[in-house]
């Protein structure tokens, strides 16, 4: 009996039964389908939040308040108290103390309502100063950025951020028009290039002021010198390490703090970010790539389930079969190439749903996964394995039916 | 003794039928078999079945020579040890003493592959219950020894049908079991039997789920095949039956009894 007669034959057993073939077929199908998704999902989300944290600036060192440890003994709230001032910002700032640091841009957020016209927007309201646009990477639309002149007179502008600025305007031309942020009116001088968004904000929901301005108009009181993030720029990637030295160097000296444990602030890398999301989002993908790999457990124990079925149905058919001169090999091959068809076909299906819900899906939950062709193949390979592995047992047990036994039973 | 056909589906007369023979190759078994006696041999062979600490002679030590182009009943009543007989000639079950030889070979000495290969070229089943697969069609039953004797698939089909149309079904090709008869299923079953050209036909109770004009059918048609040099075994329990054979082998508690020509 030739390889293709096996198939044929196996093929029209599974083919007569269809339903409960196509009942084993699901069980590995949704297996498959499932590693396929969560990988890519895994692979996607990575991707995407290595994406927005470099979006972030290259070669950022990020300063919050709050410490990270303290002598106490209990956790100081990452960015909870109000430890940063604006003067911090610009002692980073000094070419003489921190000449790795070529870009410091403090930010102080408030959250308020924007109105121009009739219409209402509330916002975040980002006080910072004019190195902000190199330091976030961030480009103008249309107009431009404050200017050193307009930061230091307080000016009242604003740089609205694409979504804000249709929020409130539409399809206005927006440069120009004004805009009532507490009782204060703002003109507005420019908008902001889209950026999509980070894992925490809308950086395209924004409206970005001059600190000055946000210190004296909008936030007032004891709280108006302080600032809730300094983004510093280093000159270079390899001077990032330097810049990072002389800003922990130059704030503690400003803090008076002589040690590092106690140090009220707590100064990130990007690559610090992104290891860390990257980590967990991996412990993630195993996770939830476990779970879908038990799924597809499952649908081969239901591939087994079925062919011990098949083989005890069909007890009489091998019996006959062996009568006509089958030998045990090819019996057995012929219920391993049926186990076999019911996992590649469950495998194929799987990654075709799975490829279609991966290219499709991304639309509506807004993350991407990322089809990679190795999990594919690589899934279609184990939907094979699976089937032949769960199939041994039983084409086993039908080869081994003595013909004479199989004859008799009904 | 009279040399089968090679082709023993064209019903050809018997002085022709000598003459093509001499032109054509003939099965290489039978030459051997010609030169060591009788086709079949059972030598002192007993079967014991053992469960637990019970045993039950089911064979008594037979001896039994069958010679190529017989038509042989084995006759009994049920326990008689005849579906015993059958299942050693068959090759389904082995002996727990004495000997088997089947065309000069002793089949005890075989193993489960090669018994396979001697059920596939040596022998043709018949069932009482036609055991046909009811998913496939006519043709595809029939070839079915073909395909594990290794025959191109274009051959078998040519062959499945020359073996249908030799019972009278050669308008039913495609015709799957559950659309026939009984009748017909089991000449169906006989056309599978044919169809490998085996050294015997070994049918049991063939007519036992068969009604009176259906089983006329199927007898006839031994009587014809074995008019073309068929060597066919079958087992019985019914008298009227038996006697369209020409030999009659009597078998009770497992011995044979009565070993005869049959006059009728």
């Amino acid at each position: 009996m030739t390889w293709m007669e096996s198939f044929r034959t196996s093929w029209s057993a599974v083919y007569s039964h269809a339903l409960r073939s196509m009942l084993t077929i699901l069980g590995i199908l949704i297996g498959i389908a499932a590693v396929i998704l969560t990988v890519g999902l895994g692979l996607g989300t990575q991707l995407d939040v290595s994406a927005q944290i470099s979006s972030l600036g290259s070669n950022l060192l990020i300063v919050a308040p709050g410490s990270s440890t303290s002598t106490t003994g209990t956790r100081g709230g990452f960015g909870t108290s109000a430890t940063l001032t604006i003067k911090d910002a610009e002692a980073l700032s000094s070419t003489v103390n921190a000449p790795d640091i070529s870009g410091v841009a403090p930010e102080s957020t408030t959250s308020l309502s924007l109105t121009a016209n009739d219409t209402n927007w509330t916002t975040t309201v980002t006080g910072t100063t004019t190195a902000w646009t190199s330091v976030r990477q961030r480009t103008l639309a249309r107009g431009s950025f404050f200017t050193q002149a307009q930061a230091d007179a307080s000016a009242a502008v604003v740089v609205l951020g694409s979504e804000t600025a249709d929020e409130l305007f539409g399809t206005q031309n927006v440069v120009g028009q004004s805009v009532v942020i507490s009782d204060k009116t703002f003109q507005v001088v420019g908008v902001l290039a889209t950026a999509g968004s980070d894992s925490s904000s809308n950086l395209d929901d924004v409206a970005i002021v001059p600190f000055s301005t946000a210190a004296t108009a909008l936030v007032g009181g004891t709280s108006s010198n302080a600032v809730s993030t300094i983004y510093l720029q280093a000159a270079s990637d390899t001077q990032l390490s330097a810049a990072y030295q002389e800003a922990d160097a130059l704030l503690l000296n400003l803090h008076s703090i002589s040690s590092t444990d106690d140090a009220d602030f707590t100064i990130s890398s990007q690559d610090a970010l992104v290891s860390t999301a990257t980590a967990v989002y991996q412990t993630l993908t195993i996770l939830l790539t476990g779970v879908a790999g038990l799924s597809l457990l499952v649908g081969g124990i239901g591939v087994m389930n079925i062919m011990l079925v098949s083989v005890s149905e069909r007890t009489r058919e091998i019996g006959l079969r062996k009568a006509l001169g089958a030998p045990p090999w090819a019996i057995r091959r012929q219920f391993l190439i049926e186990a076999a068809i019911l996992g590649l076909s469950g495998g194929i299906l799987g990654a075709v749903i799975g490829v279609v819900a991966a290219l499709t899906l991304p639309a509506v939950i807004g993350s991407s996964i990322v089809v990679s062709p190795l999990a594919v193949g690589l899934s279609i390979g184990v939907a094979i394995a699976i089937g032949i592995v769960f199939g041994v047992y039983p084409a086993t047990r039908a080869a081994k039916l003595a013909p004479i036994d199989a004859l008799r039973s009904e | 003794m009279v040399e089968p056909l090679a082709n023993p589906f064209a019903p050809l007369p018997a002085p022709q039928a000598a003459v093509l023979s001499a032109a054509l190759p003939a099965h290489p078994w039978v030459l051997e078999a010609d030169a060591a006696g009788p086709v079949i041999e059972l030598i002192d062979a007993g079967k014991t079945y053992r469960s637990g600490t019970i045993e039950f002679e089911a064979l008594k030590g037979i001896n039994l020579a069958i010679h190529e182009g017989e038509y042989v009943a084995i006759m009994g009543p049920s326990g008689s040890g005849k579906s015993t007989i059958m299942n050693i000639l068959g090759c389904l079950d082995t002996l727990t003493r004495g000997q088997y030889r089947l065309g000069g070979t002793d089949v005890e000495e075989l193993d489960e592959i090669e018994l396979a290969s001697v059920r596939n070229q040596q022998i043709g089943f018949v069932f009482q219950g036609f055991n046909l697969l009811s998913s496939l069609p006519a043709w595809r039953n029939v070839e079915l020894p073909l395909v594990y004797g290794h025959v191109p698939r274009e051959e078998r089909r040519k062959r499945a049908s020359r073996a249908l149309e030799r019972v009278g079904l050669g308008d039913r090709l495609d015709n799957k079991p559950g659309e026939m008869s009984g009748g017909q299923q089991q000449r169906v079953a006989v056309a599978r039997a044919l169809v490998g050209e085996p050294t015997m036909i070994l049918a049991d109770e063939p007519t036992g789920n068969l009604d009176s004009v259906s089983t006329r059918d199927v007898l006839t048609l031994f009587d014809e095949l074995n008019a073309l040099g068929r060597t066919i075994v079958l087992i019985t329990h019914e008298l009227e039956v038996a006697q369209r054979a020409r030999r009659i082998v009597w078998v009770k508690d497992g011995a044979i009894i009565r070993d005869e020509v049959n006059a009728a």
